[in-house]
């Protein structure tokens, strides 16, 4: 046996199409949901708590810094739930072929960065 | 094998179709609290504790927290296998995901019933 064959699993030297760059983008987008659970059940808790932590939490989560987790955290959710919806119609056996795969990773792309945008706009406009 | 001992159900199809199902139920969810806080944007807090207290949405609530709990366990699992292949770092990094999800579900459920 050939002890030197090539085993080439340096992901760095990959060259990934799109539907696999959307696929990635989807699981990291959910490891950023799964941190954030902390601060959505941080924000949750304290605006049920009182009037008073109401207004504090609505101002946290709308100005500053705080402003940028809560556009993050709904970027993150407006990806995975688009790529989501994807690989749920993909379980379908829709958009499985290598053309229509692209079509689907490209719309992905296009409807998740509308509603990042718009997310954007909701947080600060 | 080995990895299989630290799946959400014991069953790769099972754990495929949970990660479906609670797919939808978080994709329902979260169309349903963004649609009310778009829906409200003048929100204050008699409104938001009120929503907050009725039986429909607190088991919709619940509903979405477990499903959080299946989704996160399965997807990080998915993660854990995929990329961690030293065993003890996967294992500590599972170790972490299920404190994570521990805490998550506790602390929900005392935010949900406790309005």
């Amino acid at each position: 046996m050939n002890q030197q064959r090539p085993i080439n699993l340096d992901l760095t030297k990959f060259s990934f199409p799109l539907p696999a760059l959307t696929s990635i983008t989807h699981r990291v987008a959910g490891v950023i949901l799964f941190v954030g659970i902390i601060f959505l059940l941080f924000a949750l808790s304290s605006s049920l708590e009182s009037a008073e932590g109401f207004a504090a939490t609505k101002k946290a989560v709308t100005t500053g810094f705080g402003s940028f987790i809560t556009w993050g955290l709904l970027s993150a959710l407006a990806y995975h739930f688009v790529a989501g919806i994807k690989h749920l119609l993909m379980d379908l056996g829709i958009g499985e072929t290598k053309e229509s795969g692209l079509y689907a990773a490209i719309f992905t792309i296009i409807a998740s960065a509308v509603l990042v945008v718009l997310a954007g706009v909701w947080v600060w406009a | 094998m080995g990895v299989s001992v630290t799946n959400f159900s014991r069953s790769g199809l099972s754990d495929w179709i949970i990660q479906r199902f609670s797919a939808v139920v978080l994709a329902a969810y979260a169309v349903f609290i963004v649609g009310y806080l778009l829906a409200n944007p003048a929100l204050e807090y008699a409104q938001w504790k009120e929503f907050f207290s009725c039986t429909a949405v607190r088991i919709f609530s619940l509903l979405a927290l477990i499903s959080t709990v299946a989704h996160a366990w399965i997807g990080m699992w998915t993660i854990a296998t995929d990329y961690f292949k030293p065993v003890a770092l996967r294992f500590v990094f599972q170790l972490v995901c299920f404190l994570a999800i521990f805490v998550y579900f506790v602390w929900g459920i005392e935010i949900i019933w406790g309005v």
